[in-house]
This record gives structure tokens, C-alpha cells and sequence, in this order.
């Protein structure tokens, strides 16, 4: 079994009163994309800090290839650090900021140029190696700050926010580009993230955390589809959580009770969470791309067929942001009554891609919502 | 808005000055430069500028030396420890040289504290000889100038970007390494401005040598005031003036060329300009600063590591500890010696006793003199902001073209020796019959505290919201109800400190006091130069802890306004 590249044990660490990160146990194996995710505060950047040597801290232990770091100095620990602000030395050359950490390890200045060069072509900027940092765009100076710690292949390559300052455009293009490098150099990356759909697309695991400790640790796939609390359902992704009881469970297969949908059978959704049993209150976790539209309300509220659930709704609100197109709407199921103005609570939200000829809906009608019951995920709530 | 200070520069700066200038060129018939054959002619006046030059030389050298560490911390500290050190800096920085010097003189002299402390220990059997030496002088000078050192440096240390040393430090660098080959270079421009700014500030200074110096040891402006004041020879004087004021400007024109006057502002000096320096003098200073580099992480290896910190933070600490002690400490001695209940100025002092500041406040001539600073203080202070405001106004948000240029005319009477100013302005005075007045004094002590004002105001001002004014008129206010009611209120901090700081360089002014006040009518700091000149007492100690204690007041307050202003 080949030794995880990294392995952080019980590490914690506090200011005072405040727990910046609880006692937390983190495997990263050779070569994967972890992306730490979490909101301001959720300890994501504490976590980085103290993988990099930037902080101590107060327990715990941290491996790296099997040598322990914990407290060891930054330059002790093969790591490389992107900045949020790159941090590139402006009083030196691109090249040489880029032969800095090569001059560190006493490479052979021959060898270095090499190096420094083909660095350089990995990030498709050969031709700016003799001018100064201030005279780069920013994108151009994110993606130098990428050169400078991947020429000398460090085993773990951290990475803190480092597209933050771009913007949208450039930020899309660059996330594709890392993880081109990423990709074709095979490092370890950790990397922190407060913008979920980054870390949709770049990891292989996200990390998500939330008041300093870990909120589930799983592939994207796993996070999305399988969220284990609420807190994760609703943060990643856009979301609905219905109210529900459990009425009975087989496995990974529930029925519960829900307002707006009669019957004694209830509907039907997935659960992955052991606390979910009989008698429990659950969140319904429903994807806007999994509520599909049907025209005025359907025959009897709740009808239940074929594995098909149904509630009726009132449309609220349209937008249309581009690729896919919005609906809200109001449904009792979420606690407001249908047909009061000013609604109460949480609009629920369908998507569907924006189609030319598509269906035109009109602010007010009343419509009819259904799910599949694989496509609902119940959530201890 | 610019009429004011440009009337007030013109009248009080460039024409008593260039007066001066003209005078000495002028001869019985027509122009001559009999003054300068004569200034050059004698081995005498020209060894007078060979020590200038030297003392000069070697106090920016060390003041630079001994500043960096306290820059560094400073600039590495934030939050109440931080305005702690900053606080015993800008106290040192704004204790008058007066006090400090005096204060130099008991701790060096045969009874001084050294002296005696040395005596009492029995390391020596007869007190040494410290004072009227080069030494003395330079100590004296790197102890006054110190604090100008530290603050130039500081402004560009603090825009040096945080995280530079970590991303070194993730790179592979250790601490030492880190030091040389990133901070160091990145700091170096503040170094030069520092370095400029002491070096011209020394080159005109005659308090100290006058002091602490002996009779091989006197400067340019010691021989000024002989010209000015004992032989009465304008046109010697004024060859001399020019002498100094040329070489100030050459000083200023090399730094310019080698490094860019924009470092002065904490800008990043010839990197902005886009100089590059030549392909070897690069890879040489880049083989000096790694072997540097390398050299001190040997060192710091072989010291013992401590879990969590690095082992140069504590001796960085403790060496900026001592420095800063040694700024503070002689002026503070003289709390102490001026409740002597002894007659005269001996260490360790004798019992307690007021009589000294008793003495004070029964003389006349100290009494009239606080008088006479306080209303010249006020009143320069207040004609400083009145003047020195609608300046600020106009460098920061009128858009003028030339405003590098006008800023420098605002900025001149700092640069321009306060020597040649205050004998210029003596000339001009005497032709017009206000030396010896209130009047005159205040208008000198203005057109030098107008450059500090229009500092501080274009700093708020720059830091003030533009936008706070446009809500205002999209609420319906016409610009001057916008000015009452939102702009000057806001900024009403910052105009009050810097009604403090103007106040602060008037009250402790004595270079322009020393000619243009006399008698009867003098002031606080000339009284005291006076005093020192002819005997040294413990009124004296008293008359500097009030000084000291007054002038550290109003700093605190100023420094706490001027914080507040620039916070919102």
C-alpha cells in the first residue's frame, strides 16, 4: 500500500476561545486534486497554513511522504504555495523569480536555465522571462506564480485562492489551465476555495468544511448526489429541502410523508444517511434540474405513480440566466399558501435548459411539479 | 488657493534668501566673487567644509545603521504594540535638539552620569575626558537624527508586500536568505531617502557641534552665524549660505539621478521609472546578497532553535529594545536632575526639591519667554493651516498640470537649509524694521511649518472619500454647505493635528529665533541656547523636563488625531 503523500492526524488549532480548526484527519494520496471548500471562517485557510508551515499548531501531527513536518519550517517541507496575490518578487525578472527556488537547492545554473525555460512553456509564456512582475496582467502573473513552484516538483503543490482576483472569464480559462498542468505533471494539489463550482470542476475530492472541522469528504459526485447534512445539500449547488417524516426505510430506499403529497404510501427517495429511521424528521433534497414542469395543476394533489411524485405550485418568478432557465415558485409544501401575496419561506426552484421554442409559463400560474424518487435524497435534517 | 502660500514662499523664503544670495556676489563696484576667493583662498574655511562633510558623512552612515532594526519592527509590528514603539520613536523625533543635546552634555561631562557612574563603579580613577570631541559630536548628531532615519524608512518598509518573506520562505529559503535577497533589496530605497534626508539635515546642523563639539570640530552654519553675528559681514555670510545651499541641491540632484526622488514617498524608487541597472552590477549584487544569505543561516543554525519562533525575532528584538532606550534615556534622565535639591547639575541628584522650577516661574525672562513661544506658536500654527489647507486641497483634487513642480515649491523650506532661511529672513527684517518682533518671528516660524501642514492635509485628504461629497450634492448640497457640513467636520481631526504639528516645529524653533529675537523678546528655545551658552544649571534640566513633558503631550494628542482622521 503505497504511504498517502499526505497525512494530517488530530491536527487543531485555536485563538483563544475561537476554534480556528478542530482536531481534523485528512489522507491526500499521491497525485490527487483535493479541494479544501467552505465558506469565510470554515478553517479552510488555517488548514492550508498550517499544511504549509505559515502557523503551528496546537496538536496534532502532519506527514509528509511519511516524515513528519509538524513543526518543521516551510522550506523543510517540499511544498510549493500560489499566493491569492502571487507574491511574486518584484524586484526580480520573471526568470528570476522563477530560478529562485532552483538557486535555493543549488541546481547547476546551466541546468536551471533549462528548467526555468521549460517551466516557462508549460504556462505558455516563454517570452516574458526578462520582464519585471508589474508588467504582467494579472492572468500572466498567476499563471508565472504557477511556473515558480512547480519548476523545482515539489511532492505537494498548495494553492490559496489563487484565481480570486480575476475575473469571471480569465477565472474559467485558468481553471481549465491548472488543471491541464495538473494533469500533466501528476503533483499532489491541495487547494482552497470558497467558490463551489471551482471546486466542482477541478477536484478529484472536495473537502468541505464548515466552523473549523470537516462537513462530508468525497468526490464531487458524492457531495452533489450524496450529501450526508443539510449544511452540504445546501452549499453546493443550488438546492430544495422539503420538510418530511420518515415512514419507513429498506436500505437505501425511503418512503416518507410530505405535505402536499397524499397517500398512505407517500413518496419515495434515496437515503445514504444511518441516522435516517422511522419517525424521523428529514430534509427532501431536490435538485432544480430534477423538478420537471407539468401544464396546470395534476388531477389530485400528490398523485403517486410510477415511481413519479407530484405537488402543484404557484409560478412566482422567471429568469432567464442564459444556458438555463429559472422557475420560482410557491408551493404549501414549503409552508406558504398558495395564492396569498407576499409568500412565506423558501421559493422552490426548477431549471431546464433555455430552449428557443421552449414552453412559455406566465407569473402566477399554477403548475405541476414531479420528481423521480431516485432523483430525491433524504437528509437527517 | 494657491495664492496664499505662494505669496508667503515668495515674500518669506525666495526673496530674503535670494537676497542673501545676491549679496553675495555684490561688491563696491558692480559684481565680484571676492567672498567665495576668500571662502576658498583660506585653509581654514575649507577644512570648516571637509568636517561638515565628514561629521556628516559618518552620522548618516550610522543612523542608517542603527535606524534599519527599528524601521524593521516597526514595520513588522501591528495593532498597541506597534503605536507603542511608534509613540517613544515620534517622541524622540519631535524632542526638541535643544533638550536632547543639553542632555548630552550632563550625561558626558567630568560630573556627568557616565562620569560619575564610571567613578562609582571604580572602573576609572579620574573622570574621562568625553565631551568637545568628534566623537561627541557624531553621538550627538546620530542620536538626534536617528529618529528622521527611521521614519523615512519606514514609510517604504511598510509598503513591502507581507507575504513576500513567506513565499521565499516556501521556496526554500531560509530566514537569513530571505532577508538578503528579498527584504533587503526591496527596502534599499528607503534606505537612500533616509540617508538623503539625514545627510541634509546634518549638513546644517549647529546646535550639536556648538555643544558637544571642540575647535576642530566646527561646521558650515557655526561659521554663518560668527559671519552673521560677530563680524557683520553680509557678503561673507551670504558666500557661505550659497556653498551649503549648493550643495544640498547637488546631493538632491545625484540622489534623483541614482534612485528617483519619487522613494521619497514610498514609491519603488527606479523600479517604477523603469531603470534597469546593468546586466554585472545585478549579478554582482545578487552574489553579495545570496553569500550574505548564506552566511547568516549558518550563523542562525548554529544558535538554538526554538519550537515555533525563529531565533532572530528575540535578538531583533532586543537589540531595537536597546536602541530605543538609548533614544529615550537622555532626555528622560533629565527628570530626575531637576528636582536636585543640590545647586549644581551633579549625578546622582541630591534629595528633592522644586526650587528649579521654582526659579522658572519666578523669573521674568523664562516666563515672558513661554509667553512669547506660546503666542508665536499659535499664531504661526493657525497662519500655517490657514495658509497651508486650500494648498492641500489643490495638490490632492485640483487637477493642475505641474503639480510635482508646485509641490516641491511647498516642500522647499524644508529642503533649504534653516540656516541660510534664517539669516536671509535677519537681512530682510532688519531692512524693514521687524527684527525683534512678534509679527516678523511669526511669519518665519509659519513659512516653516507650512510644509508639515500641507503633508499632513494632502494624507487625510487623500484618504478622504471623494464620494461622501458627491452623495452630498446628489442630496441636494451646494458645494460650500457640502464643505461646512460633511467635508471639514470629517476632516477635523487631521486639521487639528496638524494645527499641533505646526504648533509643535514653532514652539521648539531655534535657528530663525536666534537672529530675529533678542533681549526682552525672545523665545523658549533661544532663552535656553542662551542659558546653556553661558552656564549650564539645573533650571535648565528643569526647563527641558517641561519642554520634554509638554512637547510629548501635545505629540500624543496629535499623533491620536491625526490617527483617527485617517481612519475614517
Amino acid at each position: 500500500m503505497t504511504v498517502a503523500n499526505l497525512q494530517v492526524s488530530g491536527l487543531s488549532k485555536r485563538y483563544g476561545d475561537f476554534v480556528a480548526l478542530a482536531p481534523t484527519d485528512l489522507d491526500v494520496a499521491q497525485g490527487e486534486f483535493l479541494t479544501l471548500l467552505g465558506p469565510s471562517g470554515s478553517g479552510k485557510t488555517t488548514l492550508l497554513s498550517l499544511i504549509a508551515g505559515l502557523s503551528q499548531p496546537d496538536a496534532g501531527a502532519i506527514r509528509i511522504n511519511g516524515t513528519d513536518v509538524t513543526y518543521g519550517a516551510p522550506y523543510e517541507r517540499d511544498i510549493g504555495m500560489v499566493f491569492q496575490n502571487y507574491a511574486l518578487f518584484p524586484h526580480m525578472t520573471v526568470a528570476e523569480n522563477i530560478a529562485f527556488p532552483l538557486q535555493m537547492r543549488r541546481t547547476d545554473a546551466q541546468a536551471a536555465r533549462k528548467m526555468v525555460m521549460n517551466a516557462l512553456e508549460m504556462v505558455h509564456l516563454p517570452h516574458v522571462a526578462e520582464r519585471y512582475p508589474r508588467e504582467l496582467s494579472g492572468g500572466q502573473q498567476q499563471r508565472i506564480a504557477l511556473a515558480r513552484c512547480m519548476v523545482y516538483r515539489p511532492s505537494i503543490i498548495l494553492m490559496d485562492e489563487p484565481l480570486g482576483a480575476l475575473d469571471k472569464k480569465l477565472r474559467d480559462h485558468m481553471q481549465l489551465e491548472i488543471k491541464r498542468i495538473h494533469r500533466e505533471l501528476g503533483t499532489t494539489i491541495v487547494y482552497v476555495t470558497h467558490d463551489q463550482e471551482e471546486a466542482m470542476t477541478m477536484s478529484d475530492r472536495i473537502c468541505l468544511m464548515n466552523a473549523g472541522e470537516i462537513a462530508q469528504l468525497g468526490t464531487p459526485d458524492d457531495l452533489y448526489f450524496r450529501p450526508s447534512s443539510v449544511f452540504v445539500a445546501d452549499f453546493l449547488g443550488e438546492s430544495n429541502l422539503l420538510d418530511a417524516t420518515v415512514l419507513e426505510r429498506a436500505g437505501d430506499q425511503v418512503r416518507v410523508a410530505m405535505p402536499g403529497v397524499e397517500g398512505a404510501q407517500g413518496a419515495s427517495a434515496m437515503v445514504y444517511d444511518p441516522m435516517v429511521e422511522p419517525g424521523r424528521a428529514v430534509k427532501l433534497l431536490l435538485r432544480p434540474q430534477n423538478l420537471h414542469i407539468h401544464d396546470g395543476a395534476v388531477g389530485g394533489d400528490g398523485a403517486h405513480r410510477d415511481g413519479v411524485a407530484t405537488i402543484s405550485a404557484k409560478l412566482t418568478d422567471i429568469m432567464v440566466t442564459g444556458g438555463m432557465t429559472k422557475l420560482y415558485l410557491q408551493s404549501s409544501v414549503m409552508g406558504g399558501a398558495v395564492g396569498e401575496g407576499g409568500g412565506v419561506g423558501k421559493s422552490l426552484v426548477a431549471s431546464f435548459p433555455t430552449h428557443r421554442r421552449g414552453k412559455r409559463f406566465e407569473i402566477g400560474q399554477t403548475l405541476g411539479l414531479a420528481w423521480r424518487a431516485d432523483d430525491a435524497v433524504a437528509i437527517a435534517g | 488657493m494657491a495664492a496664499p502660500i505662494v505669496i508667503l514662499l515668495a515674500v518669506m523664503l525666495i526673496y530674503p534668501v535670494g537676497q542673501l544670495l545676491l549679496l553675495s556676489i555684490r561688491g563696491e563696484s558692480g559684481f565680484t566673487l571676492a567672498e567665495y576667493q576668500r571662502l576658498f583662498a583660506s585653509s581654514v574655511y575649507v577644512e570648516v567644509l571637509l568636517i561638515t562633510l565628514k561629521v556628516s558623512l559618518y552620522t548618516t552612515f550610522f543612523a542608517v545603521l542603527t535606524g534599519y532594526p527599528i524601521a524593521y519592527r516597526l514595520s513588522t509590528l501591528s495593532g498597541a504594540r506597534k503605536q507603542r514603539l511608534l509613540f517613544w520613536l515620534l517622541l524622540s523625533f519631535w524632542t526638541s535638539f535643544l533638550v536632547r543635546t543639553f542632555a548630552w552634555v550632563v550625561l558626558l561631562g567630568r560630573n556627568g552620569v557616565i562620569n560619575r557612574t564610571l567613578l562609582d563603579l571604580g572602573l576609572i580613577d579620574a573622570p574621562l575626558s568625553l565631551l568637545y570631541s568628534f566623537p561627541a559630536v557624531l553621538l550627538g548628531m546620530v542620536h538626534a537624527l536617528m529618529p528622521l532615519a527611521v521614519l523615512t524608512m519606514l514609510s517604504v518598509m511598510e509598503n513591502i508586500d507581507r507575504r513576500l518573506p513567506s513565499a521565499a520562505s516556501t521556496l526554500g529559503a531560509r530566514p537569513g536568505t530571505v532577508f538578503w535577497r528579498v527584504y533587503f533589496p526591496l527596502s534599499l530605497p528607503g534606505v537612500a531617502a533616509g540617508a538623503l534626508m539625514v545627510f541634509v539635515t546634518s549638513i546644517g546642523f549647529f546646535i550639536t557641534p556648538t555643544l558637544l563639539g571642540g575647535r576642530h570640530d566646527t561646521m558650515i552654519t557655526q561659521l554663518i552665524i560668527d559671519q552673521v553675528m560677530q563680524a557683520l559681514n553680509w557678503g561673507f555670510a551670504g558666500a557661505i549660505s550659497v556653498l551649503l545651499l549648493a550643495v544640498v541641491l547637488v546631493v538632491f540632484f545625484v540622489y534623483d539621478r541614482l534612485v528617483g526622488l519619487s522613494t521619497m514617498a514610498g514609491g519603488a524608487g527606479d523600479v517604477k521609472t523603469g531603470k534597469r541597472r546593468g546586466g554585472w552590477s545585478r549579478a554582482l549584487g545578487e552574489t553579495v546578497l545570496s553569500a550574505l544569505g548564506r552566511a547568516t543561516d549558518l550563523l542562525l543554525r548554529a544558535m538554538p532553535r526554538h519550537k515555533g519562533e525563529q531565533g532572530d525575532g528575540r535578538v531583533l528584538r532586543a537589540i531595537v529594545v536597546l536602541l530605543v532606550v538609548f533614544l529615550a534615556a537622555p532626555a528622560l534622565l533629565m527628570i530626575p536632575m531637576s528636582f536636585d535639591s543640590a545647586s549644581g547639575l551633579a549625578w546622582p541628584p541630591k534629595g528633592f526639591s522644586l526650587q528649579w522650577y521654582q526659579q522658572i516661574w519666578d523669573s521674568p525672562l523664562w516666563m515672558q519667554a513661554v509667553t512669547r513661544s506660546m503666542l508665536v506658536g499659535i499664531g504661526a500654527g493657525l497662519l500655517s493651516m490657514l495658509i497651508g489647507t486650500p494648498a492641500a486641497f489643490l495638490l490632492v483634487r485640483g487637477g493642475m498640470r505641474g503639480k510635482s513642480a508646485m509641490l516641491a515649491f511647498v516642500l522647499a523650506p524644508i529642503v533649504v537649509p534653516r540656516m541660510i532661511l534664517a539669516v536671509g529672513v535677519f537681512y530682510f527684517f532688519a531692512k524693514i524694521g521687524l527684527v525683534g518682533s512678534s509679527v516678523g518671528l511669526t511669519l518665519a516660524h509659519t513659512v516653516v511649518a507650512v510644509p508639515y501642514v500641507v503633508i499632513t492635509m494632502m494624507a487625510v485628504l487623500r484618504n478622504y472619500d471623494t464620494r461622501l461629497d458627491l452623495a452630498a450634492y446628489s442630496l441636494g448640497a451646494r458645494p460650500w454647505a457640502t464643505l461646512r457640513r460633511v467635508t471639514f467636520p470629517i476632516l477635523g481631526a487631521g486639521l487639528l493635528s496638524s494645527f499641533l504639528f505646526a504648533f509643535a516645529t514653532s514652539f521648539d524653533e531655534l535657528t530663525i529665533a536666534l537672529f530675529t529675537s533678542g533681549g526682552l523678546s525672545t523665545t523658549l528655545p533661544k532663552q535656553f541656547w542662551d542659558e546653556i551658552t553661558m552656564q549650564i544649571s539645573p533650571v535648565i534640566a528643569a526647563v527641558s523636563t517641561c519642554l520634554f513633558l509638554f512637547i510629548a503631550a501635545l505629540i500624543w494628542v496629535a499623533e491620536r488625531l491625526r490617527r483617527r482622521s485617517l481612519a475614517t
